[in-house]
C-alpha cells in the first residue's frame, strides 16, 4: 500500500527521524493558516500524490509569504498533476503540503527494502541525491552504496557509521546519520515496510539532517496487524475497478486493450496476457481469481471486466487446482444469465472436475466458444475482439 | 528416483483440521502419499478424519516419526509454523501458505538458517513426484511417471507445464514450486542442484517470472554447472513497469526484473526459451530429439 509524502513523514518521525515542520491542508484558506503558523520568510507548497516527478510537473512550489501559499495551493488543489510516474492523464491533486523552507547544503539519497537476492533488508546510499536513482545506478554506479543487513541482528552501528563515511559525512553529521539509520531500520521492521525512501535527505547550511521527502510503502500482506496505517489509505489515488476487485479479494490491473482476461494464479494470468499479445491481441486487464475463488467472487469478476467499456471480448483461462472447474463454470453461467455478458466468451479450463465443468457450461444453453489449448484460445479470443463491436 | 518425496515420506499436515488441509490431506492420501497426522494446537488428542491430532510438532514427530510437514495454517501463523517444524526436526517443509508478512519470513528464514531443513515455498503449490506421493497442492491426476522435472515460481503455471508433458507423452520425476514470494526457502539454483543430481531426471522445465534476479542467476549458474537440457518460459513478457502483478515479487522496478532480460539470459546460457506458455511441453520433446 502506498501512502502520501506528509503521512510517510508523520510515520518517520514517531520513529526519530528528523523531517521538516510541516502540516497538511486540504483548502488554499487551510494552507495560508499553517504557512502563517510556520513562520520564516520562505515556505514550500507540495502536491500530494501517489507518484514521482512532481517538481518538473509543477507540484512543488516556493511561497514567500502565506499569502503566496495560498495561492499557490489555490492553484494546486483540483489540478491535474501530469508527471513521468503519472502516465498522461495525470491525477488529480487533493491535498498540498506546507512545509517550512529550508537552507539546503548537499542532497543524499538514503532507502531500505528487502534484497530478493540476498534475501535480507539492504539499504541504498548515495552522495548523488535529488535526483532519480536508477538514473544515477545507470550512469555512475559507483556513487551508489549498497549494504545488506543481516537478518538476525538488524542494523549495527559500524554498519550506520560504513554508510556515513562511505557517502562523506563526518563528525557531528555521521553520528546523526548514524542515528537516523537505526530510526530507518526501526521504523521499517515495525511498520512493515516493502520501502522507505529519502530522496533527497539533506544536510541544512545550519549542519542539520532531515527527509526533505520521504516515500514509504507497506507490505499489504501485514496490514491486518496495522489498523492505523491501514486508515491513511487514499482511494482516490487508485483506479476504482482496482479498489472494487480488492473488496472481493480479486488481484485487478487495468490495462489498454480490448480483450478481458479472467485466470486463477499470477502466473498464469501473466502468461494469458503474454499469449494474448502473441496472438495478435492486446489484453484488457491482469486478472486472478485467485486458488479459492467461489462462484459469487466469479460473478464480482465479470462485473468488473465488464465495467471496463474497452472489453470486446473476454477469455477465462483456468487451470483448476483447489478452483474447481464445475464451480467456476456455475459462477461464469450465473454471471451471465444476471449480467447479460454483450460480448463473446471464450473459456478454457482444465484441471479439478473438468469433465462436470465442461458438461455444465454446454448444457446452459448460453453461447460459450470453448477451446482445449492456451494457444487456441488465444487465438479464438483475438479474432472475435477484432471483429466485435464497440460497446 | 524422484527428488525431494518418495516411499519413505511420512507426513504432518499443520493446519490438517482446517477446510484447506483437509481436502489437501485426504488428496494427498489417495495418491498414496503417508500422512502420518496433523498439528492444531489445541486440538491435540482429537482425531479428524481418522488422523490423530496434537499440539506440536514436536509431539507429532515424536508419535509419529515424521520426516516430513506440508501447512495450510492462516498467513498470521504460517511462519510461525515453519520455525516449530524446524525445531522439530522435520528435514522438508512444504508451506503452501500465502500472504505471509515478509518481516515474518525474514525471522523464519533466520531461524532456519544452519538447520538440516529443506524448506520450500512459502506461498506455492508444492512438491509432487509422481507415482510417490504429494506434499501440496497440485492435482495429481494430471500428472505421469517419467523423466522430466519441473521447477516453477508459478502455481497454475506449474499444472500447464505437467499437463503439457503429460499430453505430448513425457512424464516427470518431479514437480517443484518454488514460490514467487520475494523471501522463500528453495531457490531456482537449489531445485536445479537436486535434478542434476537425480540420475532419474532427463531434462527440466524452468519458469519464472518478471521480478528480482532469481531467473538471471540461475542462468549464471545452468550455463556453468548444468548438463542437462532445460526449456525456460518467463511470465509476464507483457506486464508493464511499475505495477506488481500479484505475487509480491512480480514487478518490474527501475528497468530491472524485465521478461526480456531474463529471456535473454536463459537463452545465453543454452536454455531452449519459449516465447509462448503453450510451447513448454513440445518444446521439451524437440530438445529432446523425440
Amino acid at each position: 500500500m502506498k501512502i502520501h509524502e506528509y503521512q510517510a513523514k508523520a510515520v518517520l518521525a514517531r520513529f526519530g527521524v528528523p523531517v521538516p515542520r510541516g502540516e497538511v491542508a486540504f483548502s488554499a484558506a487551510e494552507a495560508g493558516e499553517i504557512a502563517r503558523r510556520l513562520g520564516g520568510p520562505v515556505s514550500v507548497v507540495k502536491a500530494q500524490i501517489h507518484a514521482g516527478g512532481r517538481g518538473k510537473g509543477g507540484g512543488v512550489k516556493l511561497a514567500k509569504s502565506a499569502q503566496e501559499a495560498e495561492q499557490l495551493a489555490a492553484q494546486m488543489i483540483g489540478m491535474t498533476l501530469v508527471t513521468h510516474q503519472t502516465g498522461p492523464e495525470g491525477r488529480k491533486v487533493g491535498r498540498v503540503l506546507i512545509e517550512e523552507g529550508l537552507q539546503i547544503d548537499r542532497e543524499l539519497y538514503l532507502s531500505i527494502l528487502i534484497d530478493r537476492a540476498s534475501q535480507a533488508p539492504v539499504i541504498i546510499a548515495s552522495a548523488a541525491g535529488g535526483m532519480d536513482i536508477e538514473e544515477v545506478a545507470a550512469s555512475t554506479p559507483e556513487k551508489i552504496i549498497k549494504e545488506t543487513i543481516e537478518r538476525g541482528t538488524g542494523i549495527v552501528p559500524f554498519e550506520a557509521r560504513k554508510i556515513a563515511f562511505a557517502i562523506g559525512l563526518d563528525g557531528a553529521l555521521a553520528n546523526k546519520m548514524v542515528k537516523l539509520l537505526d530510526s530507518i531500520y526501526r521504523a521499517f521492521i515495525a511498520t512493515d515496510a516493502s520501502m522507505i525512501e529519502i530522496n533527497p535527505l539533506i544536510v541544512t547550511k545550519g549542519g542539520d539532517l532531515l527527509a526533505l521527502d520521504a516515500k514509504v510503502t507497506f507490505d499489504d500482506n501485514a496490514l491486518y496487524r496495522h489498523p492505523d496505517l491501514k486508515d491513511l489509505r487514499d482511494l482516490t489515488e487508485e483506479d476504482p475497478l482496482e479498489v472494487e476487485a480488492s473488496k472481493f479479494s480479486l488481484n485487478y490491473i487495468r490495462l489498454d486493450g480490448n480483450i478481458g482476461c479472467m485466470v486463477n494464479g499470477a502466473g498464469l494470468a501473466m502468461a494469458t496476457m503474454d499469449i494474448i499479445k502473441l496472438a495478435g491481441g492486446e489484453p484488457a486487464n491482469f486478472l486472478d481469481v485467485g486458488g479459492g475463488a467461489n462462484a459469487e467472487q466469479i460473478k464480482n469478476a465479470f462485473r468488473i471486466l465488464m465495467a471496463d467499456k474497452n472489453v470486446k471480448a473476454v477469455l477465462i483461462n483456468i487451470f483448476g487446482g483447489i478452483l474447481r472447474c464445475d464451480v467456476l463454470a456455475s459462477g461464469v453461467i450465473a454471471a451471465v444469465k444476471e449480467l447479460g455478458v454483450p460480448v463473446p466468451i471464450v473459456i478454457r479450463m482444465e484441471g479439478t472436475n473438468v469433465e462436470e465443468g465442461k458438461r455444465m457450461l454446454k448444457e446452459s444453453g448460453l453461447n460459450f466458444a470453448t477451446a482445449d489449448s492456451m494457444g487456441e484460445a488465444a487465438q479464438q479470443v483475438v479474432a472475435l475482439a477484432s471483429a466485435g463491436v464497440n460497446r | 528416483m524422484a527428488v525431494l518425496l518418495d516411499k519413505n515420506t511420512r507426513l504432518i499436515v499443520q493446519g490438517l483440521t482446517g477446510r484447506e488441509g483437509t481436502f489437501h490431506a485426504k488428496q494427498a492420501q489417495a495418491y498414496g502419499t503417508n500422512v502420518v497426522g496433523g498439528v492444531t494446537p489445541g486440538k491435540g488428542g482429537t482425531t479428524h478424519e481418522g488422523w490423530p491430532i496434537y499440539n506440536t510438532m514436536q509431539e507429532a514427530v515424536e508419535k509419529t516419526g515424521a520426516n516430513a510437514s506440508v501447512i495450510f495454517v492462516p498467513p498470521p501463523f504460517a511462519a510461525d509454523a515453519i520455525m516449530e517444524s524446524a525445531d522439530a526436526g522435520i528435514a522438508l517443509i512444504v508451506c503452501i501458505t500465502e500472504g505471509i508478512p515478509v518481516v515474518d519470513m525474514l525471522k523464519a528464514m533466520t531461524f532456519l538458517e544452519g538447520k538440516a531443513t529443506r524448506l520450500i515455498g512459502p506461498n506455492c503449490p508444492g512438491i509432487i513426484s509422481p507415482g510417490k506421493g504429494k506434499a501440496g497442492i497440485i492435482p495429481h491426476n494430471i500428472v505421469r511417471e517419467g523423466r522430466i522435472g519441473i521447477v516453477s515460481k508459478s502455481g497454475t503455471l506449474t499444472y500447464e507445464a505437467i499437463h503439457q508433458l503429460t499430453r505430448v507423452g513425457m512424464g516427470q520425476t518431479t514437480c517443484i514450486g518454488i514460490g514467487g514470494d520475494p523471501l522463500i526457502g528453495t531457490s531456482f539454483i537449489d531445485a536445479l542442484t537436486l535434478f542434476q543430481a537425480d540420475p532419474d531426471t532427463e531434462a527440466v522445465i524452468m519458469i519464472g517470472e518478471i521480478g528480482g534476479s532469481a531467473e538471471e542467476d540461475a542462468a549464471a549458474w545452468i550455463k556453468k554447472n548444468f548438463r542437462k537440457p532445460v526449456v525456460g518460459f518467463i511470465a509476464g513478457q507483457t506486464a508493464p513497469p511499475g505495477r506488481r502483478m500479484g505475487h509480491a515479487g512480480a514487478i518490474i522496478a527501475g528497468g530491472k526484473g524485465t521478461a526480456n532480460e531474463k529471456m535473454a539470459a536463459l537463452a545465453n546460457a543454452g536454455v531452449r526459451v519459449v516465447k509462448s506458455p503453450a510451447d513448454m511441453g513440445t518444446a521439451l520433446k524437440d530438445v529432446l530429439g523425440r
